[in-house]
């Protein structure tokens, strides 16, 4: 037996409600669902496959390409590579960000609008041309080795190289420890500091024992910021260094569409497992942070 | 989209060390030197005359007229600003709907909508990039074994996967203009009798223009300056300025990645004051 509601309009108003709700949602939510989540699922779907002579994938399931990605001592080396470079551009990127954001905070409010835009333009321009840049720079003609030359020394080769590699992960990724670092500092209460100092502790341990422990979030949010796109990037590794240096991106570039033949199951696993791991690395931050937060 | 905070109080200057602040200034000069040399140095040697492009040997334009006719690098500029306006559309429109529903409705799966709209900008780039070619890959190839119909990738495929990535970051800006905004003034709209329609297009709309615009400015700039999802989306037929200057890069420097690198740093800068303008008229 159907009710008859007494009175049609809220009814009829919270179907207009749903249909208005499901109108906004809609578009975005099926693009993403279809280029986005879709693509995700496919690449799980590939990772099972098995690889074909060809570069082709045939539709066999099997673990095989996990068993490889752990078994084989060549993607070791490269995880614990990337690893070491990601480290490596990260720590310098806090050593020289956090003094810098820390100044950004300091100085008089006009000036600091100033010092915050001129660290955003290069977050905006395009990463390609920056990198690009420094094979200017670092060429065998170039600034430095002109530079070199005049003081007396030897040219040297100064890219293709592991360092030309570093400077310019360093370069593309500062901004984005900066932004995050100067949003953490700029919320920090230096009257603690003052307090401290009244209380008889010096400015290093003040600085160690509250205002680094205060800006942890942004120091955290800045590391997580700069860590993924330099192991995930292969621009900046294939034209600074060569083939000499390979990162998971480089790896994941070569066994798409470059390697002889292609291996997509195996491309695909190894992007899962990266994803995977960092986005537990993301989530562990967000639950940590936000406990501190609230 | 960076959310400025103003710091919450200012040490009286007496207490801070001299010593200490003039390191903290030489670390900042130096980085910015750092940050700015080479952008300075790209600019000036696109007007020099060295064919290697790599040193200061003399002025010339004759690298950007060299350019004006390079008609390979001229489709590539219009292949990318057509994709990058594309797009723009795309994601602003799907993008301001989504931030809508967001912040006005509550509803079953908001949560997980939540976490979806934050993966892409999470997720490293290469990943998404990689996965849209498997997609685009498979879907092909089942269509083909399906119908017979050949389809292959093109400019409508990095469109498509453009907006997938610009989307997420539209909607944290609109909805950052949304968290501010004062509903009465929708519903004095209603009680002066203005359908939802009227309401939308003459309270809502205006108001949150600016994080709109914002919104979109900043998807044309993601979508001008990507290079890794083009280059895996884009298939052998269509040519992309930064897949075009990557492979010219690749083989060697030359004045005339000098001025075209130039020219999109330019424009890049130019859509950076852009914003940080429509942010200023918003405050």
């Amino acid at each position: 037996m159907t009710v008859v509601a007494p009175d049609e309009t809220p009814l009829a108003q919270q179907r207009q409600q749903r249909l208005r709700l499901w109108l906004l949602l809609a578009p975005g939510a099926l693009w993403l669902f279809f280029f986005f989540v879709l693509p995700l699922l496919i690449v799980m779907l590939y990772s099972f496959a098995t690889p074909g002579p060809t570069g082709n994938v045939i539709w066999q399931f099997n673990f095989d390409s996990y068993i490889t990605l752990v078994g084989k001592d060549l993607y070791f080396n490269a995880y614990y590579r990337s690893l070491w470079v990601g480290i490596q551009t990260t720590v310098i990127c806090l050593l020289v960000g956090y003094p810098l954001a820390l100044y950004m905070t300091l100085a008089e409010p006009k000036q600091r609008n100033l010092l915050l835009f001129l660290v955003l333009i290069p977050f905006w321009t395009n990463f390609l041309v920056r990198t690009y840049a420094w094979m200017i720079i670092l060429s065998n003609n170039g600034l430095i080795n002109d530079l070199l030359q005049m003081l007396g020394f030897a040219k040297q080769l100064l890219y293709p190289s592991a360092g030309a590699v570093l400077v310019g992960l360093i370069y593309g990724n500062l901004p984005f420890m900066v932004l995050p670092l100067y949003a953490s500092l700029a919320r920090f209460d230096f009257t603690l500091m003052e307090a401290s100092a009244d209380l008889g502790a010096g400015r290093w341990r003040s600085f160690w024992r509250i205002m680094f422990p205060l800006t942890v979030p942004g120091v955290v949010a800045g590391s997580v910021l700069v860590f993924i796109p330099t192991v995930g990037q292969f621009v900046v590794s294939d034209l600074l260094g060569g083939s000499k240096v390979d990162l998971l991106g480089n790896l994941l570039q070569r066994l798409f569409t470059r390697s002889n033949p292609p291996n997509w199951p195996l491309g695909s696993a190894l992007a899962l497992v990266f994803m995977f791991v960092l986005t537990v690395i993301v989530i562990i931050y967000f639950r940590t942070t936000t406990e501190e937060d609230r | 989209m960076i959310d400025v905070p103003v710091p919450a109080s200012r040490p009286p200057s007496d207490t801070r060390s001299t010593i200490g602040r003039r390191l903290l200034g030489l670390n900042a000069w130096l980085t910015y030197i750092f940050l700015y040399a080479p952008i300075v140095i790209l600019v000036l040697f696109s007007f020099t005359t060295d064919t290697f492009g790599v040193r200061w040997t003399g002025f010339t334009l004759d690298w950007y007229v060299r350019l004006a006719r390079d008609t390979r690098m001229i489709n590539a500029t219009i292949n990318t600003l057509w994709v990058a306006l594309v797009a723009t559309i795309i994601s602003t429109v799907c993008g301001t709907l989504l931030a809508l529903a967001m912040e006005r409705y509550r509803f079953r799966g908001r949560n997980g909508m939540d976490a979806l709209l934050y993966l892409p900008i999470v997720i490293p780039e290469i990943v998404m990039a990689l996965a849209l070619l498997a997609f685009f890959s498979f879907a092909f190839g089942l269509l083909e074994s399906l119908t017979g119909i050949k389809l292959r990738m093109n400019i409508w495929t990095v469109i498509i996967s453009h907006v997938a990535f610009c989307i997420s970051f539209v909607v944290v800006v609109v909805r950052a203009s949304l968290k501010g905004f004062d509903m009465r003034l929708e519903e004095a709209g209603a009680d002066l009798g203005a359908d939802p329609q009227t309401i939308f297009w003459r309270i809502t709309l205006p108001l949150i223009m600016p994080g709109v615009i914002g919104g979109a400015l900043l998807a044309f700039t993601l979508s001008l300056d990507d290079f890794i999802i083009s280059f895996f989306t884009v298939g052998p037929g269509t040519n992309l300025l930064p897949v075009e200057v990557y492979g010219r890069v690749k083989r060697a420097i030359t004045p005339s990645i000098n001025a075209i690198s130039t020219i999109m740093l330019l424009v890049s800068m130019t859509l950076v004051f852009l914003s940080q303008f429509v942010q200023r008229q918003r405050d």
